[in-house]
């Protein structure tokens, strides 16, 4: 067959039935043969899309996602979401059109160097100099993309290899002897880390996106039950832990919770699993966790003792390294720290945030509780970077894995809309959200035209401001409110926009609203636009860069009258049956 | 605190086209130091074998490691003591030499140091000499007062002593 059919047979092999992609002029041999294949191709508008709804597909499902793009600029377009992808250990392959293969180096049109490009952006890389090697280097590319730590893949196919000839092998075997992710965590370490549990009085977790790439959450709660320790999540493992359990404090870091920040700042144990301490996380380092013993697993071993300096390193597989270290505890009769749950939970309490406000313009906490109204436990909610990406880390209440999509490592605009695209794509039983800034929607808003085309049901909300909110919050935090470039000063009306792209679309700007059209929205099973108009000059309290964590600067709006208030939601059996 | 130390990082790593590039481009976007890095066929089948020269301390060490690890193409990389490994690397220097004087001299020079004339025209001589970095060093210094045209150097190449290996 040819290189061209070896790549999908390769793709269908692997059990991919949807890409994401845009064609070019190399891609020529390779769109042959998906207009007649059963493959199905999403033609997006933007190959940073194409990226962006691959790992929005990924985190969504747990599979590895597609993502195509021709030689020199379709290959460029990827690169973000490439990045964005290895920033957050998202499991897609990218597939890249290269000039043939007598032109690679001459500068021929359309012509770059992809590999060297995205080397440092990718788990991996390869090239295609023969038709022979696609078989085993697509096989390996999935392998190595959802294997260890997952992370993207990029495979570079020049146009003359997609057009060769190859007989497809029968049985494809991977061979790569350097490559060999440690699972299991080393017994004696693990042994280790029980015994250090065992003996401290105020242990918290911190969970990051390890847990939910592991599908390690019930085993987390398991811990968190057996030894009373409260749960802190990194923004990536937002909903491994569910918030609304009294335990629960949520994200951490410089735009973290409270109660987060001050509890792991007092603990004696720091339980981190499936983290990488960012600096995001952890403010300064030399301030973090000041009386805390650190256990560390992670299936990375370069992230333990890269950013904190660890007691006890375990590197593996989270899932089956806290069942080990529970069933080493539950042998035991457990630590006794009521004392310490008891005292974080009232703490956690008295800073719950307050989430109902009446005002007009409206205040962003007040939409998002009425977006978690709206909205149930199995709902997919994406967000884009800013202030509404905090907000909706802060305000959101989630309470399961796979429902909080987010860029954290990279922290790049334009990933909420085309993420929530991919997901919806690989769940599309569930309803997706989308919350995005004006700013970073504008980004990828041409992808309205390919929501509307497949009919992809999400919904995007754009918590419009008129303003780079999140700038312009450390423009008045940190530089004398001198407001350089971040008015954004002629924006479109964005519900015009959508109707240019036949897309329905409202604007809210009142209490109750959001709820309500929100609701409409999701019903209606169509693509929609949201546009809120909330109030610019609310922002969020934060740990200025290079403090520690407890130096928190702006007042936090607490909730005094009903302290465990959280947005209601109906339960999945309530809202069954429709 | 921890010192920072010279380190001789060897590494076996798959002998295909741009392994190098992203083991180099690894130190570069890492913001790791690296003095010198040579690649060179090993003695197993698609294999190569590079060393690499670094400076950092312990933590910045257990990075490099780590990080070299995580590359597809590397399949074992070790930190190897000083004491224990042989470390030899080849230099040719060609140097100014038409006096029959500073000829006889630089003969014994490179006699002293178990080194080799290679080429020899009527205005210069070219010396071949491996040896420590530090032993080539010192001829290059003897050898400045005659005036050096043009030094190249391979960078240090090491391997562990006795029955060891990677
Ligand atoms: C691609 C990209 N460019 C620039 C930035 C820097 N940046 C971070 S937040 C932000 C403002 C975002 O504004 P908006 O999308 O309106 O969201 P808001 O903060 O108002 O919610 C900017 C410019 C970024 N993260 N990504």
């Amino acid at each position: 067959m040819k290189g061209s059919q070896a790549i999908i047979k390769s793709l269908t092999d692997e059990g991919v039935d949807v890409v994401f992609g845009y064609p070019g002029g190399v891609l020529l041999p390779l769109y042959d043969v998906i207009y007649d294949s059963d493959l199905k191709h999403i033609l997006v508008r933007h190959e940073q899309c194409a990226a962006h709804a691959a790992d929005g597909y990924a985190r969504a499902s747990g599979k590895v996602g597609v993502c195509i793009g021709t030689s020199g600029p379709g290959a460029t377009n990827l690169v973000t979401g490439i990045a964005t992808a290895y920033m957050d250990s998202a499991p897609i392959v990218a597939l890249a059109g290269q000039v043939g293969t007598s032109l690679i180096g001459n500068d021929a049109f359309q012509e770059v160097d992809t590999i060297g490009i995205t080397m440092p952006i990718s788990k991996h890389s390869y090239q295609a100099m023969e038709s022979s090697e696609i078989p085993q280097m697509i096989r390996s590319s999935f392998y190595i993309a959802r294997t260890g730590r997952p992370g993207p893949v990029v495979v570079d196919l020049p146009k003359d290899v997609q057009e060769g000839e190859l007989d497809y092998p029968e049985n494809i075997t991977i061979d790569l002897p350097g490559y060999k992710p440690t699972k299991k965590g080393h017994p004696l370490q693990v042994k280790k880390a029980a015994e250090l549990i065992l003996k401290s009085k105020k242990p918290v977790i911190l969970a990051g996106g390890g847990v939910i790439h592991s599908n390690s959450s019930e085993e987390l709660q398991h811990l968190s039950e057996l030894i009373g320790a409260p749960v802190t999540t990194s923004l990536m493992g937002k909903g491994c832990f569910p918030e609304d359990n009294l335990l629960s404090l949520g994200m951490l870091g410089m735009h973290g919770r409270k109660s987060s920040n001050m509890m792991v700042d007092e603990c004696d144990c720091l339980i981190a699993v499936g983290c990488r301490f960012s600096d995001r996380t952890t403010g300064d380092v030399n301030k973090f966790a000041p009386n805390a013993k650190i256990i560390h697993i992670d299936v990375d071993p370069a992230e333990i003792g890269k950013n904190v300096d660890v007691s006890v390193p375990i590197v593996g597989d989270a899932k089956i390294i806290l069942s080990h270290l529970l069933r080493i505890m539950s042998q035991t009769n457990g630590p006794n720290n009521h004392d310490w749950t008891d005292y974080v939970r009232n703490f956690r309490a008295s800073c719950m945030p307050r989430l109902s406000f009446d005002d007009m313009p409206l205040k962003p906490q007040q939409v998002i509780k009425e977006i978690s109204e709206a909205v149930t436990d199995d709902t997919i909610v994406t967000t884009d970077v800013g202030q509404n990406q905090m907000w909706m880390a802060h305000y959101f209440t989630s309470r399961n894995p796979r429902k909080f999509l987010s860029s954290g490592g990279l922290g790049t605009m334009g990933f909420g809309f085309p993420a929530a695209m991919g997901a919806k794509v690989a769940m599309p039983d569930e309803d997706v959200v989308a919350v995005c800034g004006d700013g970073g929607f504008l980004m990828v808003c041409q992808d309205l035209a390919t929501v509307k085309e497949y009919d992809i049901p999400v919904v995007v909300c754009v918590l419009d401001n008129r303003y780079l909110g999140m700038v312009f919050q450390w423009q008045k935090l940190f530089y004398d409110e001198r407001i350089s470039q971040t008015k954004l000063k002629a924006m479109p009306d964005f519900v015009k926009l959508a109707e240019a792209f036949g897309v329905n679309a409202y604007r809210v700007e009142r209490p109750g609203e959001m709820k309500e059209t929100l609701k409409n929205a999701l019903n209606s099973g169509e693509p929609t636009l949201i546009d809120v108009m909330i109030d610019p000059d609310e922002i969020l309290p934060m740990v200025p860069p290079g403090c520690g964590l407890t130096e928190i600067v702006g007042e936090y709006k607490v909730e005094r009258e009903n302290p465990n208030e959280i947005p209601y939601r109906p339960s999945a059996q309530e809202t069954g049956g429709d | 605190m921890d010192e920072q130390r010279s380190h001789i990082i060897s590494a076996l790593v798959l002998h295909r086209p741009g392994v190098l590039q992203r083991v180099a481009g690894l130190f570069t976007r890492r913001g790791f130091n690296i003095d010198s890095i040579t690649v060179g066929p090993s003695e197993q089948d698609g294999m190569a074998r590079m060393t690499i020269i670094s400076r950092g301390d312990d933590k910045i060490l257990e990075q490099i490691t780590k990080q070299l690890n995580k590359i597809i193409e590397v399949i074992k990389v070790r930190d190897l003591d000083a004491e224990g490994t042989v470390i030899r690397e080849l230099c040719l220097i060609k140097t100014h030499a038409t006096s029959e004087r500073s000829r006889s001299e630089i003969i014994q020079y490179a006699n002293i140091f178990r080194g080799r004339i290679v080429d020899a025209g009527p205005e210069n001589l070219t010396l071949e000499i491996t040896g420590t970095p530090e032993k080539i060093d010192a001829l290059i210094d003897l050898l400045r007062g005659f005036g050096i045209k043009e030094i190249s150097r391979t960078g240090p190449t090491a391997i562990s002593r006795g029955s060891k290996t990677i």
